[in-house]
């Protein structure tokens, strides 16, 4: 009833082809962004801060990455992991070298030396396809794993192998280290992904997003239309490893404040395929429901046994969530394959022709 | 416009093939617009206006009619990464300039309705056409169809030929077809080149075509 | 600068040729691994070709059925009762998995398949802690009358200790893999799983039931995770750590091909023996450990220039 495009007429292509064409979605959208910048500082305590909405911006913003090279490029990354990781430690040898630089705009240079690491660890993706791309691009998630550890200058040789987050201030504020606050850190992290958000739903439905889905959709097809095959695909891969390393940085930086190699092992990358999955390949939106949904449920699952006042062992629970998130993924995939955010599409379609079925 | 015609395995296909890059022959070599090479890279043949379709249709499946009747306008489309991630200014002009081209393209096969439709959700018939749409806007000199009416019935295959025709006529692109319905070939060339076992064994107008014997022996067979 | 490359390039093939014994010792480690990957990669193969299934699950299996087995012993079970036992659970999961993963998921992309059996990994994560513990334990190879103990070599002017557990492995596997080739090429079940592997439409077409076929490939990859879980288990001991060693089996299959036997039987012992002597000799050399990646630039120097893997045929893309 409320949400129709009727008598909304576009009389150019220019309104036509705008993100949010219906104009309820625009007015949902700004009150979405409300909430996020203004509302939820003040209502939420640190914890909510700290332990959901923080992690669960970057997780998404790192699934975004994920979702551009296999959701809309069809190359499939289990390097996700390593890639996060090459954004953190550039990220923590530039403030090292600069300490006086502004941090955000550190981390997000940190980014282009993931880029730059993407790109030639996607080379092999022009003779190898599918799964045995994916397998290869295990070598990178291994090797970069390996040369965390054993680099001493990437953890500008610290006896505990561990990268520490000193403190950086932008105006008086910490942004980073064991003093800033979690409402700055918070508005720090929401204002890069939504920043990012934008630039990659503006790359998805230009030239560039085109390319990559026809690429993923007929390779051969592509090339004959004049794609350039191997351009394109490092594209993805430079763009996607960017938003990874970004991501990987502000996860260190913003949320953990320290990591060491296990912060991004290969059950990381898992955790960012999941979401991406879950939330729907070739879809922005659905970056943002696979990571809230990955995210919140084992947190949910830790207290769950709490709130119904059984008493489990630490060392069960951990067992027990290991199997309920297998479960629910095997669940989730035979419920809905396209993922969450096609039911999200499903629902509008059904609100927008209600209260009739058609 | 050109057919090429002959019985199963002659080698039709193979020879599109050759002709927009994606094989290298073996031995000879491809004349075109007065340049002669023994091969080319697919998106050298692209960039030359070489544009075609395909025997099984090869859209993007994921995508919308519009999205990808505009991959085609990709060459045409010069601005780079930094406008591409703003979406402002000159990539929204040049974005804007292409997709009034297309609809024209659109227009023109009359496939409004189906604008936003995922391919992968259209009939075969409707997925030729946006193949054949895809394929126009490429702006292309020289158009290879391969089999543009495999599998569509009587009126269907009338409004397949009609379109061809219009491109032909109006655009005056070359065409090189691909057709196993003898009738639609006849009446559509100019001229019919008859392949067998990847040979030459006709080349002329349809009605002399029809005529010779070495094509009339291909097809039905002959005792030796 | 030169001297680094001469401890690159001359320095390793130095040290082996001065301690020949040792090289032979270092070539035998990396055959003895080689044979696992290849069991590994084997089961993979098995499930890939009959399903089109990527089975990330496969490493977890073989952690899976050694920790069955060890768990249901420490429980009282006698040590053949257990591994029959044991062979039962692996009918059992091969049953739940096709009832539960497969079936309402056939016919979906590629990769929603490969993400289910991530979520199976981590199901069988859970379950197997959850039943048997999450701490390491030792296998019972004493009680399955596996031998132990090594048997010493002279040759090449020093000593080459082999174990014997790992001579039994070697035999086990090499005996496991004729019986599977004989079970493929002769039987009527082998036959129907050769047809659904070339074709899943035209096998069903002819009265081929696929559940089945699945129910069978899946078990027969649990018997080989249960025979490489043994073999591996008696090697170091049985904890969830043993995922890794599927990690290492993966780059073995782009080496080999998903679908090739063979591939997967060499494909093993190439990168079981490469990798071996990569650490030994170049490893110090920047560090250690590489074993956790040197495996995959093999493969993937290997497929820049043969993409097809090993024994794959030529790729003939066509439109």
């Amino acid at each position: 009833m409320f949400y129709r495009e009727v008598g909304q007429f576009k009389t150019n292509y220019r309104a036509d082809q705008s993100i949010f064409p219906i104009r309820q979605d625009r007015i949902a959208i700004g009150a979405l962004l409300i909430a996020a910048f203004i509302v939820a500082p003040l209502i939420m305590n640190d914890f909510w801060l700290n332990s959901i909405m923080i992690p669960f911006l970057i997780f998404a913003l790192a699934a975004i990455g994920l979702n551009i090279l296999t959701g809309y490029c069809g190359q499939i990354s289990l390097g996700t992991g390593g890639f996060m990781g090459v954004g953190a430690y550039a990220c923590y040898k530039l403030t090292t070298i600069f300490p006086d630089t502004n941090i955000i705009l550190l981390i997000l240079i940190s980014g282009i030396f993931s880029a730059g690491i993407g790109v030639i660890f996607g080379i092999p993706s022009l003779r190898i396809k599918g799964f045995y791309l994916a397998v290869a691009t295990l070598a990178s998630q291994f090797f970069l794993e390996w040369a965390f550890g054993r680099i001493a200058w990437l953890y500008n040789y610290n006896d505990s192998g561990a990268i520490e987050v000193p403190t950086r201030k932008i105006l008086e504020f910490a942004v980073t280290g064991p003093t800033a606050s979690p409402v700055v850190r918070y508005l720090v992290v929401l204002s890069i992904v939504v920043f990012l958000t934008w630039i990659a739903s503006n790359l998805v439905r230009g030239r560039i997003g085109r390319m990559w889905m026809a690429v993923r959709d007929h390779d051969i097809a592509a090339e004959l239309m004049g794609v350039h095959l191997l351009r394109t695909k490092l594209m993805a891969f430079a763009v996607s490893s960017y938003y990874c390393g970004v991501a990987g940085a502000l996860m260190v930086f913003l949320w953990l404040g320290a990591a060491e190699v296990e912060s991004f092992d290969i059950n990381q990358s898992f955790l960012i395929l999941f979401m991406v999955v879950i939330g729907g390949l070739g879809s922005l939106v659905g970056a943002f429901i696979g990571a809230a949904f990955i995210w919140i449920l084992p947190i949910f699952l830790r207290a769950a046994p709490g709130v119904f006042g059984f008493e489990i062992g630490a060392a069960t629970v951990e067992h027990l969530n290991f199997i309920v998130v297998g479960a629910l993924i095997i669940i989730f995939l035979i419920a809905e394959p396209n993922g969450l955010a096609r039911l999200w599409q499903t629902a509008k379609q059904k609100l927008r022709v209600w209260p009739f079925p058609y | 416009m050109r057919a090429i015609i002959g019985p199963n395995g002659a080698g039709k296909t193979s020879m599109l093939n050759v002709i927009n890059g994606f094989y290298h022959p073996q031995t000879g070599k491809i004349t075109y617009k007065g340049k002669s090479r023994s091969a080319m890279s697919p998106n050298e043949a692209a960039n030359s206006g070489i544009a075609r379709t395909f025997q099984n249709v090869a859209l993007f499946h994921g995508m919308s009619t519009l999205d990808n009747i505009m991959v085609g306008r990709n060459l045409k489309m010069r601005r780079g990464f930094f406008w591409q991630a703003l979406y402002h200014g000159p990539a929204r002009t040049e974005e804007l300039e292409n997709r009034e081209f297309i609809e024209h393209i659109i227009t023109f096969l009359e496939i409004e309705a189906i604008r936003r439709t995922p391919v992968s959700r259209l009939p075969y018939g409707l997925q030729k056409r946006v193949e054949l749409g895809r394929a126009l806007a490429m702006q292309p000199d020289l158009l290879l169809l391969d089999e543009p009416m495999a599998g569509m019935n009587l009126e269907e295959k009338g409004d397949m030929s009609r379109y061809i025709l219009d491109v032909n006529e109006h655009f005056g692109t070359t065409i090189a077809l691909i057709e196993h319905d003898m009738g639609v070939v006849m009446d559509l060339s100019d001229r019919v080149v008859v392949l067998d076992y990847g040979h030459k064994i006709a080349d002329g107008t349809p009605g002399e075509v029809q005529k010779n014997q070495a094509v009339i022996d291909a097809y039905l067979g002959v005792a030796h | 600068m030169g001297e680094f490359a001469y401890m690159v390039l001359i320095d390793p093939f130095v040290q082996m040729f001065e301690l020949p014994d040792f090289f032979v010792q270092v070539i035998w480690e990396g055959f003895v691994g080689g044979v696992l990957y290849s069991l590994i990669a084997l089961g993979f193969v098995l499930i890939f070709k009959a399903s089109g299934v990527f089975n990330f699950a496969q490493g977890i299996m073989v952690v899976f059925a050694a920790l069955t087995l060890v768990g249901l012993n420490a429980m009282g079970v006698q040590a053949h009762l257990a591994l029959v036992l044991t062979v039962v659970v692996m009918l059992v999961l091969a049953f739940s998995v096709e009832r539960l993963v497969l079936r309402p998921l056939v016919n979906q992309p590629d990769i929603i398949l490969f993400m289910a059996t991530i979520g199976l990994t981590y199901f069988l994560i859970g379950f197997g802690e959850l039943l048997f513990g999450g701490e390491p334990k030792i296998m019972i190879s004493d009680q399955l009358g596996l031998p132990s103990g090594a048997v010493d070599f002279d040759i090449l002017g020093g000593l080459v200790s082999l174990q014997k557990i790992d001579i039994a492995a070697i035999f086990i596997a090499g005996a496991m893999v004729a019986v599977l080739a004989v079970f493929f090429d002769k039987t009527r079940i082998g036959r129907a799983l050769r047809a659904v592997a070339d074709d899943h439409q035209a096998a069903l077409s002819v009265g081929i039931s696929l559940s089945t076929i699945w129910v069978v490939v899946w078990f027969t990859a649990g018997i080989v995770a249960l025979t490489t879980g043994i073999m591996w288990g008696a090697r170091s001991d049985v904890s969830f750590a043993l995922q890794i060693v599927a990690f290492k089996a993966l780059p073995v299959l782009i080496l080999g091909g998903f679908t090739s036997i063979p591939g997967a039987i060499v494909g093993g012992l190439i990168i079981g023996i490469g990798e071996k002597i990569g650490e030994v000799y170049w490893g110090p050399l920047v560090g250690g450990s590489i074993e956790s990646w040197l495996a995959y630039f093999i493969a993937l120097i290997f497929l820049m220039f043969r993409p097809q893997g090993l024994f794959g045929e030529k790729i003939i893309e066509r439109v």
